[in-house]
């Protein structure tokens, strides 16, 4: 499946590199296989070596994404009577040309390239967007004098005038080595290396990239390499870290530890590594285990070290961690290794030393760091595969099939890698992603049109191996046709070539010799063939692998996955077979929907002629009781003890029922409240660490804000509650399967992903239905954003930024067995930080103290200050939640830190700086602690590249085959382009990188390939010329935000393009036409929005900041736009539906029209509804004015279901 | 794996509807008309056939009433199975209704086994339940429900609760997901021609190299002459579907 995977690197002892990933069963060969190497160092983006020319080179895995950096440098003009602005400035300004400070100068043609590893993409042009909006042609700024604050408008007073050239250049020398090249004084340079280590990548947050590179010369002397980052992969020079002793190897942990041994046996160890000194300070010195035999070998991770020591044992430290870096004793551990490898997640490897094997421990998990037992890899080269293959073919003829087949799963297997990581692609934006200054550059991407090709061929070449095997299947069954047709179906191009050999195949498995080729499927006649496995088995295990040296610091094993390693494939059958595996879904829906449909065919058959007569078991009143707990609906407000009861009967009409009720006491009198299940509108599990609690929302209690809340002593017990609900809902409103094309997708604040049809009367019709009635179910998963179009497909992101795409089923989390589909449904998971503050105030004693004033907020608090959060008490959200990490300082905090993550203020509550002045008398910092979720849901990661945000072309009439429109923003801000997504596969294939000046942070792409976002800075831009030919448009047009806003997300529908800006003011584009898609000015339609989905029918939905509700307030509020017609495209007021506690929707699926007929009848009606609406909405315009009063910090008010 | 819900509705709400008649040598006092009703495939005979007594009983004497049994041309029908797969192992040729003959007399003693009371029906269910799950998961499962549990799930097929059964019955068909499937797959295949009841083994979901089995291998595996070329007229037939043999993975059609 789409399960991303990571490699292990390895080093035999003729110095060829390979590498094995965590779902393969092979040892893959190096690409560039033009270096022997002594050493290798990984981690998941990159690889670092020491080639046999003791050279240092690193090996930067492509991705879709290319590495880019951006030049920048400003033109300085001062205006003089005679000839205007002019280059001549006063000797005493600054340079012609010079940096943003002025203090540098810098002119266009000192830009050079770093290394010859970096190639321009385009030529020196200016800036033409000052803080968000743009400027004349020309890009000029002005201002009175340098330095100062600049403008874009021209005054009578303005002396000055500045303008910003960029030019980026981007790193092209990756999937291939490239050599460290240092332009240091040559005196200076290190001798040759001999070892190198990276890691320390988790020392600060900075996003993927960021790394402390060690490495040591023959001489034994211990290098450093400076700002080595994602947009730096080569660092920028070497600096000499002294040492007590001559060093002859290193290794450097993920996060701060670094361990190093010394010629003489002993270990140094390196402390004071931290954010702001990721050199650490200086060396602690540790013993070697056993006095005779000095330590070899030293490898460590997170929190543990191994060694090995001159007797080649293994051995494990006690008592690691950040605050004490040395450790506390030394265990021996069982086997004899030429060196270990502490990899992600403190797994360990090792190199045997008898048999040069490499063997990974096994049962390392947190709880018990040093595992249990050492496993040998067996896993067998690629080499020997086709090896192997050629042998056999010796056999017979039958196996030219298997040799040929497997000739090309050998050229199939890297390229195949590469649309998982691949990146050569990018290369083509540089052709289709110019800005227009950028046209003349792309030189030298026509060996990225080639490599596209190449992994075109094996796209096509997987397929039919998977067909094959389909094939064989069908061969057994005489059901050839219709499965044939279902091939074409999901293989359009299927080559001729393929399909001869699969009936070449049938007619040899009659043969009597050929037992061999039977075994190239796997699933079907498998066993006559397997004798032949094992000679083959034999073979490959003869010549296994000598190795000299592993990593696995970008291998990630964790308790769930199922490593291939351990057993001896047999040739082709495991390759077959995981490629089958990556099909199933496909082929699996395809012998489900047969299935299906043969039922259906036999209750047709058995049942239609006979409806008429008697059921042999008549239907009674089923119940469900139990003990809950409920939050009773008087004051105080409190859990009680219910009894609950849910009582299920059928009509006469067929249609099932259900009632729920709820008996209590109230005064010593026997009560109880009943809700009909098919007017229950939603059910939300409220997990938390207190409560296994759930609430059901009604249309009445959506008004009211109030919904029914219930809680079960345990998880189980509440999920048993939550199903058997859930069913009865759906059943009494005949909803089953996966979600219609149609669907409304939202998201709460608390990840869970909620679904609801459409019905045609939401949009238009005579009674538009108020959308707190509108119904919505629960599907597994555990998403931020979700955005989908009309053709069912569906894309979400994470808390942790990874892509997910919808696979078409419906179920999972809690939602198991009935109302779930069997297929479809993997595991998911996501990573979140949860935050608390430490708050300090200034006496004139000691200074900054954790000790308070009396009415000060408690010195460790959330962030409102009400709440104790202290590091020991606050646990994960919910039990479902499991902390991944330590409690760490976050400096990313809004308003900036100091470099203690402190921010400062004159008192609580306040707005807090990253600086400490005069007037501060309190400073708190944010600590923040990584928490992880597993559940379950109908989704696949898209790997690798993560994202911030996503939008899906909704298409009116496409025919099937069209690829879809997807676009993205990975969280680093650049603009993405999905190629090859369709209805079959809505995963696509790669990405197309599409050039901009400065991050982004929104996109949305509407009818008609229309194309707006926003940018990091607020501003919003148009993309022209895009078009199902030229998917990532030409250039992207600024356009001017509304006065004095910084806009934050775009939403484009058919025509209409909404914005909204970071102060939740929502706002129109006035006057788009096609001949002007970029419209002209911004209308103001709305406050109080946090954000918002404009579908298909221009129809405009919005999660609601805040909305009064008759019994309470709620945050994040489902809203509906009404009164939307094609003269009224802003609508007229608001209609309020689920809440609070959402955080998301899309409605870009929902393209049902209500008919038009019934539309026109009704305008006199029309105008008696707006007329009301109008007076909802200035009622709803006076609530809003209120709001901001009736959310003070108490957060009692919000008796929503979910609170934010 | 837990199947998906439209299947599990369609396999549970399979309905044969049958027209039972008294059996001709019966002793009546005024003619009996045939009784016509719709019978749950994956249910049991003498489970669902009360009304049946009734409307037949009124036309008898008290005296000529003994222990029901049914009879399809010629054949006693064993209550013990499954109401589906007696329907397609006799009768999946026949024009619907299917006739069925009912009989107070002359019980067959060497075709079937008695049914005096529900209890022995909901024993033998009960029992095949726990054979299944012995098969999946050692018995795990079954042992750590508690009575209420098995009642439910007995309850649940007698009053056609299709969401009470499966409330209980989906923990039978879960496990953990490391596992790839249960320890071996309960089955039975039954055959209309011979004189065996029918074939069992023991089989497991995934092959000693990991990947999953298909019903065509177990077929291959357990009648592997039904699968010949020679043996292309037998057809297979599981909730009366002709079986595709590619299927890619055991589909547990059938609940136990």
């Amino acid at each position: 499946m789409a399960m991303s995977s990571s490699l292990l690197w390895a080093v035999d002892i003729f110095g060829r590199v390979y590498t094995l990933s965590t779902v393969g069963q092979h040892w893959e060969l190096c690409k560039d296989t033009q270096l022997e190497f002594k050493r290798v160092s990984a981690v998941k983006q990159c690889c670092w070596g020491i080639a046999c020319d003791h050279q240092v080179y690193t090996y930067v895995f492509s991705g879709d994404v290319p590495i880019r950096y951006q030049e920048e440098t400003y033109e300085n003009q001062r205006w003089n009577p005679v000839g205007g602005f002019c280059e001549k400035l006063l000797p005493s300004d600054r340079w012609q040309w010079s940096d943003v400070s002025g203090l540098k100068h810098q002119q266009l043609d000192s830009f050079t390239l770093p290394s010859p590893h970096w190639e321009w993409e385009s030529d020196w042009y200016v800036d033409e967007n000052i803080g968000g909006e743009p400027t004349e042609k020309g890009g000029w700024t002005y201002a009175i004098d340098f330095p100062s604050t600049y403008t874009k408008d021209k005054k009578w007073n303005s002396c000055v005038r500045r303008r910003r050239w960029i030019r980026y250049r981007r790193y092209k020398s990756r999937d291939i080595w490239a050599k460290i090249v240092s332009r240091d004084d040559p005196d200076q340079l290190p001798d040759p290396f001999n070892d190198i280590s990276i890691g320390g990548w988790e020392i600060t947050d900075e996003p993927l990239g960021r790394l402390s590179v060690w490495a040591v010369s023959l001489q034994g002397r211990v290098w450093y390499r400076e700002n080595v980052c994602h947009h730096n992969p080569e660092g920028s020079m070497w600096s000499l870290i002294t040492t007590p002793g001559e060093v002859v190897q290193i290794s450097c942990g993920p996060y701060d530890l670094l361990w190093a041994t010394l010629w003489e046996g002993q270990a140094i160890v390196r402390e004071g590594i931290d954010r702001n000194n990721p050199q650490g300070i200086s060396w602690s010195i540790v013993e070697s285990p056993s006095s005779e035999n000095g330590i070899m070998h030293v490898s460590v991770g997170v929190d543990v070290v191994w060694c090995v020591t001159k007797d080649r044992k293994v051995w494990f430290r006690r008592g690691v961690n950040s605050h004490n870096p040395c450790g506390t004793s030394w265990i021996e551990m069982v086997g004899d290794m030429m060196m270990v490898n502490v990899g992600l997640n403190n797994q360990v490897w090792g190199i045997g030393c008898d048999d040069r094997a490499i063997y990974f421990r096994q049962g390392v998990t947190p709880s018990e760091l040093s595992g249990k037992t050492w496993k040998a890899i067996v896993c067998g080269r690629e080499s020997d595969r086709s090896q192997t293959g050629s042998s056999t073919s010796l056999l017979s003829a039958g196996c030219f099939f298997t040799d040929d087949i497997q000739n090309q799963t050998n050229a199939v297997i890297p390229g195949d890698a590469d649309t998982s990581s691949d990146t050569d692609l990018p290369s083509i934006p540089t052709y289709l992603a110019n800005t227009p200054p950028m046209g003349a550059a792309a030189s030298g991407s026509g060996s990225s049109a080639g490599n596209q090709t190449a992994e075109i061929c094996a796209n096509l070449t997987v397929d039919p191996l998977d067909s094959d095997q389909g094939e064989a299947n069908v061969a057994s069954t005489g059901n050839k046709k219709s499965h044939l047709e279902s091939l074409k179906s999901t293989n359009p191009n299927p080559s001729a070539e393929l399909q001869w050999t699969n009936i070449d195949l049938k007619e040899a498995q009659k043969h009597p010799v050929l037992s061999v080729s039977t075994f190239a499927e796997t699933s079907s006649l498998s066993s006559l063939g397997m004798f032949s496995v094992g000679t083959e088995e034999q073979y490959g295990a003869d010549e296994h692998p000598l190795w000299a040296w592993v990593s696995g610091g970008g291998c990630l094993v964790d308790l769930h996955s199922p490593l291939k390693w351990f057993t001896v494939s047999s040739g082709l059958s495991s390759s077959v077979q995981s490629l089958s595996l990556s099909i199933t879904p496909a082929q699996t829906a395809a012998w489900r929907k047969q299935i299906f449909q043969q039922l259906s065919e036999r209750t047709k058959r058995e049942l239609e002629n006979f409806r008429h007569y008697e059921q042999a078991v008549e239907q009674s009143v089923w119940v469900k009781t139990g003990m809950l707990q409920w939050w009773r609906n008087w004051k105080p407000h409190k859990w009680m003890d219910v009894r609950v009861a849910l009582e299920q009967f059928t009509g006469s009409d067929g249609m099932r029922d259900s009632i729920l009720f709820v008996y209590y006491m109230y005064h010593e009198e026997k009560k109880y409240i009943h809700v009909f299940l098919n007017e229950v509108t939603i059910i939300v599990d409220v997990l938390n660490e207190a409560k296994h609690s759930f609430a059901l929302y009604t249309p009445e209690r959506t008004k009211q804000r109030w919904p029914i809340r219930l809680a079960a002593t345990t998880e189980q017990e509440m999920n048993d509650w939550l199903s058997l609900l859930n069913m009865s809902c759906c059943e009494s409103r005949r909803i089953q399967g996966p979600p219609s094309h149609h669907a409304i997708w939202s998201v709460t604040c608390k990840g869970d992903i909620f679904v609801s049809e459409p019905s045609p009367e939401l949009e238009a019709g005579p009674h538009l239905m108020p959308c707190d009635q509108m119904f919505w179910r629960q599907v597994g998963g555990h998403l931020r954003l979700i955005e989908c179009n009309n053709q069912g497909i569906v894309w979400g992101i994470g808390y942790d930024h990874t892509a997910w795409v919808y696979t078409g089923g419906y179920g999972g989390g809690f939602i198991q067995g009935l109302a779930s589909s069997a297929d479809n449904i993997y595991t998911q998971s996501d990573v979140k930080c949860v935050y608390i503050y430490e708050n300090q105030r200034w006496n004139p004693v000691t200074g900054y103290s954790s000790r308070g004033l009396p009415t000060d907020r408690y010195m460790w608090s959330d962030a409102s200050g009400l709440q104790e959060c202290t590091k020991v008490n606050t646990k994960p959200p919910s039990p479902q939640w499991t902390w991944v990490s330590d409690w760490y300082i976050d400096f990313s905090t809004s308003g900036g830190t100091d470099r203690e993550g402190w921010q400062y203020a004159a008192d609580f509550p306040a707005s807090y700086h990253g600086h400490k002045t005069m007037k501060d008398f309190v400073r708190r910092r944010r600590w923040a602690r990584k928490c992880k979720i597993v559940t379950s849901g109908p989704w696949l990661e898209v790997p690798p590249v993560t994202l911030w945000d996503i939008s899906i072309i909704p298409s009116s009439d496409a025919v099937d085959e069209e690829s879809v429109a997807l676009w993205a923003i990975s969280d680093k801000g650049d603009v993405l382009c999905r190629l090859g997504v369709t209805q079959q596969n809505p995963a696509g294939t790669s990405w197309l990188h599409v050039g901009t000046d400065q991050p982004f942070i929104s996109i949305s792409i509407g009818a008609f390939y229309q194309v707006w976002a926003v940018a990091r800075d607020g501003s919003a831009f148009y993309r022209g010329s895009v078009s199902p030919k030229k998917p990532a448009g030409d250039c992207w047009y600024h356009i001017p935000s509304p006065q004095k806003q910084k806009l934050k997300q775009v939403s484009v529908g058919r025509t209409s393009v909404f914005v909204l800006d970071k102060n939740g003011n929502l706002w129109y584009r006035q006057g788009i036409t096609p001949s002007y898609p970029q419209g002209s000015t911004w209308d103001y339609v709305s406050n109080n929005i946090r954000k918002m989905s404009v579908g298909p029918l221009d129809q405009v939905w919005v999660i609601a900041d805040k909305v009064q509700g008759s019994h309470s307030l709620s945050c994040g509020t489902v809203c509906h736009r009404t009164g939307v017609q094609p003269m009224e495209p802003k609508g007229l007021s608001w209609d309020y539906g689920i809440g609070g506690g959402w955080e998301h929707i899309t409605v870009r699926g929902n393209a049902t029209e209500a008919s038009r007929v019934a539309m026109q009848d009704t305008s006199e009606e029309n105008s008696a509804v707006s007329k009301d609406l109008e007076e909802n909405e200035s009622k709803g315009r006076a609530e809003h004015s209120k709001t901001p009063l009736m959310v003070s910090e108490s957060q009692d008010l919000d008796r929503s279901a979910v609170n934010c | 794996m837990t199947d998906d819900k439209d299947v599990l509705r369609d396999v549970w709400f399979g309905r044969i509807p049958t027209c039972f008649t008294l059996y001709q040598d019966e002793i009546t006092e005024r003619e009996a008309e045939p009784y016509y009703l719709l019978l749950p495939r994956i249910s049991y005979l003498t489970l669902v056939t009360d009304k049946v007594k009734k409307h037949f009983q009124k036309v008898m004497r008290q005296e000529e009433i003994n222990e029901i049994w049914f009879e399809y041309e010629g054949t006693p029908l064993k209550w013990h199975y499954p109401i589906g797969l007696l329907f397609d192992l006799h009768a999946s040729n026949t024009a619907l209704p299917w006739n069925i003959t009912v009989h107070f007399k002359n019980f067959p003693e060497k075709d079937l086994l008695h049914c005096h009371s529900k209890d022995v029906i909901e024993a033998h269910f009960m029992a095949c339940i726990k054979e299944a799950d012995a098969l999946k998961h050692k018995s795990q499962v079954i042992n750590e429900m508690q009575k209420k549990d098995h009642k439910q799930l007995w309850m649940g097929l007698q009053n056609d609760k299709f969401e009470q059964f499966w409330a209980i019955n989906r923990k039978l068909m879960e496990y953990p997901p490391e596992d790839n499937g249960f320890r071996y797959i309960p089955f039975r295949i039954y055959q209309a021609t011979t004189e065996r009841p029918f074939i069992q083994k023991l089989f497991r979901p995934i092959a000693s190299g990991g990947q999953l089995h298909t019903l065509g291998d177990l077929l291959k595996d357990v009648c592997p002459s039904a699968i010949t070329p020679e043996g292309g007229a037998l057809r297979f037939f599981m909730h009366c579907m002709d079986i595709s043999v590619c299927s890619h993975r055991i589909y547990h059609l059938d609940k136990r």
